[in-house]
């Protein structure tokens, strides 16, 4: 039997009695990072790095938790499991998993390059590597995200020059945070959707800290939005809330928005292609930093991605999951969570 | 070539009209002429043959960016669209070039002479030195369609803006068959032409549908009403003895209906008319399958000339005695077309007869039963209405019937192209034949942007079996299907084909075994295609 198996409830280790990521509800899991696709509500035990902790306690209430460091590991039934950086948002880990001598790697979401706020990514040695394939087309790879940094800061710029506020949608868990963080916030005030204050309070309470921001309340005056950048989730476009910050220019930040269709689909004024997850070349690095022998290929272009690296004689095949990568970013995805005010 | 890669970009970063205008007119000021000659052309669709196949483009891009042919394949279905992909995939570069959009248009024009290898040469070199947009640009110069969300008549209104001149006159000048290669801007859109143009049609005067009650239109009496028929749009100019059918596709079609030309004979010089062009044939129309068989072929032959033979119905007299009409009221316009076509005595020029319902009751009760006649629905035009230029509102309307429908179980489904890249949003249809679902049509409009992404999600956990682009699903979904024609086609496994159709809306309530079948189809066909 293999160490780890894909069932319909989620990547089991039957051996070691557990689940990683599950989408049904599991007495133990371990989680690779806070988002709602990774981490559901109702598994009766949930093992994680520790600054994921408050941000999943933050979205799925009291929970039975248990947060450990990177490289620390827990032994169960003999099944060694440990964390390493995966680079997407803060607090995301990727599984190892060794049994006997036998290692698998789970990656979750994944980025290789250094944002500034999750610890960077490590590759790390396996037999079988389990990874993402959200964007496993060689049609995306990402520029360097200071050059989007400053199309951002520049977009900001020309519209305070104009008086209108500028509203930039991003996921309120990591992609947020991590344009709080590299944006010049010497241009002006940054205020914030409720949803994402909400998930700075609790990453605060795991340790980070962010520039200054003020919450958006209904005793906001109108005046503070002119020149502003405010940061929003995708949900709350075309809200009755956004209507409020009129006049304003809107941007999106995905790695979706490098196509001209997605683009358009989300009828926004301007999109910045800024993703969390690995772009083609990065994925590519990440197999083959893995050494594995095996590669299963999960949410993404997985046919695709698999059929490639069994071009290059990796032996690899595509597996079927719930997750929903970056869609959710763009309101596409199903289990969209709500994001309150 | 920056400037107007920086202008596509600017076009395609913003979704408003104004935005857009103001990036163009700022292009026109800073260019020179050759450059806006070529602005004007290509984005009105008036792409130079294409210089190299794209399949070689595929072959070679594949081969810079070292991934194998079925990998851009893969990647094009989710992008959407080739040019893109192409620009995509392409290694990065640093190098840049300040060749002007006119040189680079030259060079495309010359690489039809050159050897493959040499084209080969040229295009990998423009590629190394151009950023993303760039080559996206240069790869749709070269595939063609810029459907950048600029519209003719944006176009116009830059242009207008630019010249300061009036924009009916800019959509005029523009109009016709001319070649970037065979004018320049200052003949085109600058230097008054009195004769040079014989041929040039009027831009056509559009109607928006009905959207209100018809009630609301005023007094019955106040407006023209005639059948709307179902063929293609057209124009018929006699200028000089010289006679020329424009479609409205903007083409020249004069020598496909010879039933047309033969009319030179019969009208007084110089005259333009609007009007429908339709198969007609002992003294009734005949269903646009007819006219199918005519419409791509420059030479007819004798046999479809006699089984599908066309007419031109008369709705409008546009010049007379080389006069522009089209300041004067339509009733008085209509009076005029009326003598004209009397006088013609020609059996392929037949007027729009006038329907004269003494209310609006009535004339819903004719519009109701119009499909009877082969009729599409009515057309409502206020007598005092002037000939405008394009789609407008308040003056002309057109009060279509309801389609016809059926509801149909969703089988297949691919990923759509432009807005809809990477999202599964055109499906194949099928509906029940004992118990096998046989496929009928295909329909990608009618889904709000949110139903498709739920369909789309549909698809993504449903999916039987891919065939490339293509998936076939679970048969689940239930969806109602209108249409605006039907007739029999040996083409289709179902034996039937379909006029526009269109999804109405999801059939949440209905169970995909509650679907129609093929003999309800058929039934449709008996009644509607005598």
């Amino acid at each position: 039997m293999a160490l780890i198996e894909f069932t319909e409830k989620g990547l089991h280790c039957s051996r070691g009695d557990f689940y990683i990521d599950p989408w049904r509800p599991v007495d133990r899991a371990v989680i690779t990072h806070a988002h709602a696709d990774h981490s559901r509500w109702g598994m009766k035990n949930y093992l994680s790095h520790h600054r994921s902790i408050p941000v999943m306690r933050h979205r799925l209430g009291e929970i039975r938790a248990e947060g450990i460091e990177y490289g620390e590991d827990r032994i169960i039934n003999g099944v060694k499991i440990s964390l390493f950086p995966a680079g997407h948002i803060p607090g995301s880990a990727q599984v190892r998993v060794e049994y006997k001598g036998e290692v698998w790697v789970v990656t979750g979401d994944y980025k290789l390059i250094d944002d500034g706020l999750s610890a960077p990514f490590e590759p790390v040695k396996c037999h079988h590597l389990v990874t993402e394939s959200t964007f496993g087309l060689p049609v995306y790879k990402w520029k360097p995200q200071e050059e989007v940094f400053d199309e951002m800061n520049l977009w900001w710029k020309q519209n305070r020059e104009q008086d209108l506020a500028s509203v930039l949608l991003g996921y309120s868990l990591g992609k947020a945070q991590r344009i709080l963080n590299s944006i010049d916030h010497t241009i002006g005030p940054i205020l914030l959707h409720g949803a994402i204050h909400n998930s700075n309070l609790a990453l605060e309470a795991a340790g980070f800290s962010f520039p200054e921001t003020e919450l958006i309340t209904k005793d906001t005056p109108k005046e503070k939005y002119r020149g502003s950048l405010i940061i929003a989730p995708p949900s709350a476009f075309g809200s009755p809330w956004m209507k409020k910050l009129k006049p304003y220019k809107v941007g999106t930040a995905s790695g979706w928005m490098s196509l001209r269709g997605a683009r358009r689909r989300r009828n926004v004024d301007r999109g910045f292609v800024l993703s969390d997850h690995a772009d083609w070349n990065e994925l590519n690095q990440a197999v083959e930093a893995s050494e594995a022998e095996k590669v299963y290929v999960t949410h993404g272009y997985t046919n695709i991605f698999s059929k490639w690296l069994n071009d290059q004689g990796v032996d690899a095949e595509p597996v079927t999951t719930e997750y929903e990568g970056e869609l959710s970013e763009i309101g596409e995805g199903t289990n969209q969570e709500k994001e309150a005010e | 070539m920056k400037d107007f890669g920086e202008l596509i970009l600017a076009l395609d970063a913003t979704t408003k009209t104004n935005d857009k205008v103001t990036a163009m007119v700022s292009f026109l000021d800073s260019s020179d002429d050759a450059d806006k000659l070529w602005f004007v052309a290509l984005l009105s669709g008036k792409r130079p043959k294409r210089p190299v196949k794209t399949s070689l483009l595929r072959e070679w891009s594949a081969e810079v960016s070292g991934i194998p042919l079925w990998l851009l394949e893969e990647s094009y279905h989710v992008v959407g669209d080739l040019a893109e992909t192409v620009a995509l995939i392409l290694p990065d570069t640093s190098e840049t070039s300040e060749i002007t959009l006119d040189e680079r248009m030259q060079d495309l024009l010359n690489l039809r002479s050159l050897e493959e290898e040499e084209v080969k040469a040229y295009i990998i070199s423009a590629w190394a030195e151009m950023n993303k947009t760039e080559r996206f640009v240069f790869n749709k110069l070269i595939t063609g369609g810029f459907r950048i969300g600029v519209s003719q008549k944006l176009i116009v209104r830059a242009l207008s803006r630019h010249l300061e001149e009036e924009e009916n006159l800019i959509a005029h000048r523009l109009m016709g068959d001319w070649k970037p290669s065979e004018t320049t801007f200052q003949k085109l859109l600058v230097e008054p032409d009195d004769n040079e143009n014989l041929s040039r049609p009027y831009p056509f005067y559009l109607a928006y549908p009905l959207e209100e009650e018809a009630e609301n239109l005023g007094d019955v009496k106040d407006w023209q009403i005639e059948y709307k028929w179902d063929g293609i749009r057209g124009q018929l100019i006699l200028r000089n003895g010289e006679i020329f059918v424009w479609s409205r596709g903007e083409e020249l079609v004069t020598e496909r209906f010879p039933e047309l030309e033969k009319l030179k004979d019969f009208l007084p010089s110089d005259c333009v008319i609007d009007g429908e062009i339709m198969a007609f044939k002992d003294g009734a129309p005949l269903t646009f399958n007819h006219l199918q068989t005519r419409i791509g072929r420059k030479k007819v032959s004798k046999k479809i000339l006699e089984e599908s033979p066309v007419v031109m119905i008369a709705y409008d007299l546009l010049e007379k005695d080389g006069k522009d009409l089209r300041e004067t009221s339509m009733e008085n316009r209509r009076e005029m077309l009326e003598e004209v076509v009397k006088k013609a005595k020609a059996d392929t020029l037949l007027i729009s007869e006038k329907i004269e319902p003494q209310s609006w009751k009535e004339a819903a009760e004719i519009r109701e039963k119009s499909r009877e006649v082969l009729s599409e629905g009515l057309m409502l035009k206020r007598k005092d209405s002037t000939y405008k230029v394009g789609r407008k509102r308040g003056d002309w309307w057109k009060w279509k019937v309801d389609p016809m429908s059926i509801d149909a179980v969703m089988i297949y489904a691919m990923r759509g192209h432009g807005r809809r890249a990477n999202l599964y949003s055109d499906y194949t249809f099928a509906v029940w034949k004992g118990d096998e679902l046989v496929p009928f049509a295909k329909a990608y409009s009618g889904l709000t942007d949110k139903e498709m992404q739920s369909v789309d999600q549909f698809v993504k956990k449903n999916t039987i079996e891919r065939f490339g682009p293509v998936r076939s699903v679970k048969p689940e979904l239930v969806f109602e299907i209108g249409f605006e024609g039907i007739a029999p086609s040996t083409r289709h496994k179902s034996g039937i084909a379909l006029r526009f159709p269109r999804i109405l809306r999801r059939r949440l309530d209905k169970k995909p075994e509650e679907a129609n079948t093929l003999e309800d189809l058929k039934g449709i066909l008996d009644v509607y295609n005598t």
